[in-house]
């Protein structure tokens, strides 16, 4: 049952992906002022948006885990922010192509890059510290605590360095401009295949994590013999 | 951490046991560290050492009586207490390990956020005593008028060293049990201290250059004190479900 909600929704978001590709492609019109590489943003901020809603949902998971104790949250909050992070990476590498096209330049220390930047490492650390520690309900315990005080963090970031760049001039992204609506409406239509495939990507890794946790029994059943 | 009922009810009325506020069991704690830490003086030496050393390896990188160079006195000034700091934080729940004294302390009639906080106050205490001999070298050496503005700079010191120091002690409780300790600390803490750390640095340049606390500046002291609640409030209310196994 799970598997075929897993395939349907893969099959889905495979669709609408060649769908939204081809009107990306083919039927929107180049950006008055960027051109042909504008498209990237239709990959790049959906990106963004599913890592932090895969950032939130690891946080939510972590405090049920705190509250509940129950091995399951624990391990949707490491596979979502598995998840979570390779869509960050999605987003900070399409950035940085777009970047170098427009600005000339990969990288700028603007608020939300640099914020990006610091949220990405501090949940590598968050799966270096459980790749660090053995005993499960230990390390669920400990990384549900490190992603509650990582997700507290994020914003504190983005707010504290985007003070501290309003003092130089920053990089113009759409001129202060609207974005037309057939673009707009396509940054969310591009999100939909995107929030599927993090799903399915999710589910997966759960399933692996369940996986694991009956091998590890059965280990500590066979040792116990 | 309750306390439990059953002490001693033949004892009459004396039975309520001297139940020491949360303040006066922080400071309990507090100062067993300190003076743990005092009599071998193994991490405030090897800190203040490694303080020296980073002093003396960015007068190599940055030349240090160029002007640019005292424009980045704040950010070079944060950079070694966050380093030396690492230090210290590493020390402060692992010197609890060997003779399983961590248990004991766990198991102690305190609950969870007394013990983080008097092990908070003391590390905060180390850290400004390495801080407060760092920055009469750093005086010298890289020619800074430190002193014109000495009380606002120590608040600036005890606000951003109070941030690294909870952040720091926090992480210190979660990673004690840990193989890689000492790597992993570090790793986990710096991102997360940005905030604090971008703060203290933005306050500290002009302050160490002499020049007054003028009202473009107070956002930051804002900001810092705002990470100093938010992160002292999350760590006391999350420490006890990290401390007990």
């Amino acid at each position: 049952m799970r598997t075929k909600l897993m395939i349907a929704m893969a099959g889905i978001a495979a669709l609408l992906l060649a769908r939204n590709l081809y009107v990306i492609l083919l039927e929107l019109p180049d950006e008055a002022a960027q051109g042909a590489i504008y498209r990237i943003i239709f990959f790049h901020v959906p990106a963004a948006w599913t890592a932090f809603l895969c950032f939130f949902a690891a946080m939510i998971a972590s405090i049920l885990y705190l509250v509940k104790k129950d091995l399951r949250h624990d391990a949707f909050a490491a596979s979502a922010t598995e998840v979570g992070l390779a869509f960050g990476a999605a987003n900070l590498i399409s950035g940085m192509i777009w970047a170098r096209i427009i600005w000339g330049i990969w990288w700028t220390w603007d608020p939300r890059l640099t914020s990006m930047l610091v949220g990405w490492l501090i949940y590598a650390g968050y799966l270096m510290l459980r790749r660090a520690i053995e005993d499960p309900t230990e390390r669920a315990k400990i990384a549900a605590v490190v992603s509650i005080f990582a997700f507290v963090d994020v914003p504190i970031i983005f707010f504290s360095i985007k003070w501290w760049r309003t003092q130089h001039p920053q990089p113009v992204v759409w001129a202060g401009g609207q974005m037309d609506p057939a673009m707009y409406n396509m940054l969310f239509m591009n999100w939909i295949p995107f929030l599927l495939l993090g799903a399915v990507l999710v589910m997966i890794r759960m399933n692996q994590e369940r996986a694991q946790r009956e091998i590890d029994a059965m280990r500590r059943y066979a040792h116990a013999m | 951490m309750a306390i439990p009922a059953v002490r001693g009810t033949a004892a009459g009325k004396r039975t309520q046991p001297p139940r020491l506020s949360f303040l006066r069991q922080s400071l309990t704690i507090a100062s067993k560290d300190l003076r743990s830490e005092l009599r071998t003086k193994e991490a405030l030496n090897a800190s203040f050492a490694f303080a020296l050393v980073i002093l003396l390896l960015f007068s190599f990188a940055f030349e240090p009586t160029a002007e640019q160079t005292r424009q980045i006195a704040g950010g070079l000034l944060w950079l070694v207490f966050a380093f030396a700091g690492a230090l210290i934080l590493n020390r402060s729940f692992a010197r609890e390990l060997p003779n399983d004294c961590l248990d004991a302390l766990v198991a102690a009639p305190i609950s969870g956020a007394a013990l983080f906080a008097g092990k908070a106050l003391a590390n905060l205490a180390l850290l400004a005593a390495v801080e407060l001999v760092c920055l009469p070298v750093f005086g010298v050496f890289y020619n800074v008028p430190w002193t014109q503005q000495f009380w606002p700079l120590m608040l600036v010191l005890l606000l951003g060293t109070w941030g690294l120091t909870v952040i720091g002690t926090m992480f210190s409780a979660l990673t004690v049990n840990l193989r890689l300790r000492e790597l992993m600390l570090p790793m986990l803490v710096y991102p997360i201290m940005i905030p604090a750390l971008l703060a203290a640095v933005q306050l500290t340049t002009p302050l160490i250059m002499g020049e007054p606390l003028t009202a473009e500046l107070i956002p930051w002291l804002r900001l810092l004190a705002a990470f100093d609640i938010i992160f002292t409030a999350l760590a006391l209310a999350l420490v006890e479900t990290v401390l007990v196994r």
